[in-house]
């Protein structure tokens, strides 16, 4: 093996890289700790996930350089799936403070409660994911949400449930893993029916994009969130 | 007996071959005449998208070509349930103005899906002779529910399989149309509008066509 004489110019010693690149043990590690640097918290995983690569932190601005597919389309992977689990921990946060709220009851009430279970459903798959692929789950983090009347709910429940569709949406064609991919396809048709729902009874558009949904990109949507975040 | 195979891209080439060596810099270009051929291919017309799709289509190996021509009869199948006999069997209420509205986006999706084969350069499937056992209101819906609820599944199955970036976003913003009507018809019968709870099930290919074989006539 010849010596490692590097063109590159980043201010990271080539050693790193190259361990990296011959030592699996070392490249797993170094991938959790990418995984873990994201979630540590709501702001660092919002600069670790959308940041371009010259933003990010040394270390994980060598992933790409040091990596091959597997490695990196898995990081990648990662930063989508805790992207998701941050908006359905909002998601679940957001149902039951309705549920709590005792605004809605019947049929619609038991509606909302079983919306509100399956993202509780949605927050423990994408845990799982996030584990199984050696990542840190994200924190919860904390939401806040106007809850005033049924009406008011229903019509936000509808913004949320139709953003979360489109940011699923928006991924599709980020993600890696087969697998994951499948998972992120099973709850992006049941936002979608959540959003359909919803619609109906605050009498809005089952499909406000026609025929065809349009995919948002994790910055709208972090934006959009953002004055749902404690 | 006609032609009626599937029909890959490698088979019947690019629709235009002369254009087939022009260079595509960059998935982002590609990404977005893809989309935008997409959506409005029929406007502009094939000839003006297909130098842009190259790329895509080599990245697909023809695989996607059959996964849209699959998901093209489906598209054909609830196209024809909604604008054809919907009007034979004479709804009314909401479920007339449901099958008004999803029918046109069913068949834009018809559209949509013959746009990107053609501009991937394979050949769109005919459209088969269905047989749609609905006499009435109530049937028609109990079946609506059945061919939505499959088509999610169905898109949900083979999305996984999609090679191209392109391809898989259009079929995924299809599906999340489907999984709508999905949900709005269970409600109107009277069923939950999320079926599987909190995740939708997907099917196979071999698994739809068992399921629609019985609407299509042989």
């Amino acid at each position: 093996m010849s010596s490692p004489t590097s063109e590159d110019s980043a201010p990271q010693p080539a050693g790193i890289v190259e361990r990296l690149m011959r030592d699996d043990v070392d490249r797993k590690r170094f991938l959790k700790m990418a995984g873990g640097a994201g979630a540590a918290s709501f702001g660092a995983f919002v600069l670790a996930a959308c940041g371009s690569s010259s933003t990010k932190t040394a270390s994980t601005a060598a992933a790409p350089a040091a990596t091959t597919s597997s490695a990196s389309s898995a990081t990648g992977d990662i930063a989508i799936l805790n992207y998701a689990l941050t908006l359905e921990y909002l998601e679940r946060e957001f149902y039951a403070k309705v549920v709590a709220s005792g605004l809605f009851s019947g049929k619609v009430g038991s509606l909302i409660k079983g919306f509100g279970s399956q993202e509780a459903t949605h927050v423990e798959a994408l845990k799982g994911a996030v584990s199984k692929m050696g990542g840190t789950p994200a924190a919860n983090p904390n939401g806040k949400f106007p809850i005033t009347s049924a009406t008011q709910v229903a019509g936000l429940a509808y913004t949320v449930e139709n953003l979360g569709a489109s940011a699923y949406l928006g991924q599709a064609g980020n993600i890696q893993s087969p697998e994951v991919l499948a998972t992120a396809l099973a709850i992006h048709s049941v936002e979608a029916r959540h959003a359909a729902t919803l619609g109906t009874l605050v009498k809005k558009s089952l499909t406000p994009d026609g025929a065809f949904a349009k995919p948002a990109d994790m910055s709208m949507v972090l934006a959009a969130v953002k004055p749902f975040l404690a | 007996m006609s032609n009626h195979t599937i029909t890959n891209a490698e088979q019947v080439g690019l629709a235009n071959p002369e254009l087939a060596n022009v260079e595509v810099s960059g998935i982002t270009r590609s990404s977005f005449m893809l989309r935008g051929a997409i959506a409005a291919g029929a406007v502009y017309g094939l000839g003006a998208v297909t130098p842009f799709v190259s790329q895509a289509l080599a990245e697909t190996g023809g695989g996607d070509v059959e996964i849209l021509n699959f998901a093209l009869t489906l598209e054909y199948l609830e196209s024809d349930f909604y604008n054809v006999k919907g009007k034979e069997v004479g709804l009314k209420g909401t479920a007339k103005s449901y099958a008004k509205m999803f029918g046109e986006q069913e068949a834009d999706h018809v559209e949509a899906l013959i746009t990107t084969i053609k501009a991937l350069g394979g050949k769109p499937v005919a459209k088969p002779t269905f047989v749609l056992p609905a006499t009435s209101q109530s049937s028609f819906l109990a079946l609506a529910s059945v061919l939505e609820n499959t088509g999610v599944s169905a898109y949900n199955g083979a999305a996984p399989s999609i090679k191209s970036k392109e391809v898989l976003a259009a079929a995924g913003s299809i599906v999340q149309i489907e999984a709508r009507h999905a949900a709005a018809i269970n409600l109107l019968v009277g069923k939950s509008p999320t079926p599987n709870e909190g995740f939708d099930v997907p099917l196979t290919k071999a698994q739809v066509l068992t399921a629609v074989k019985p609407l299509i006539k042989a």
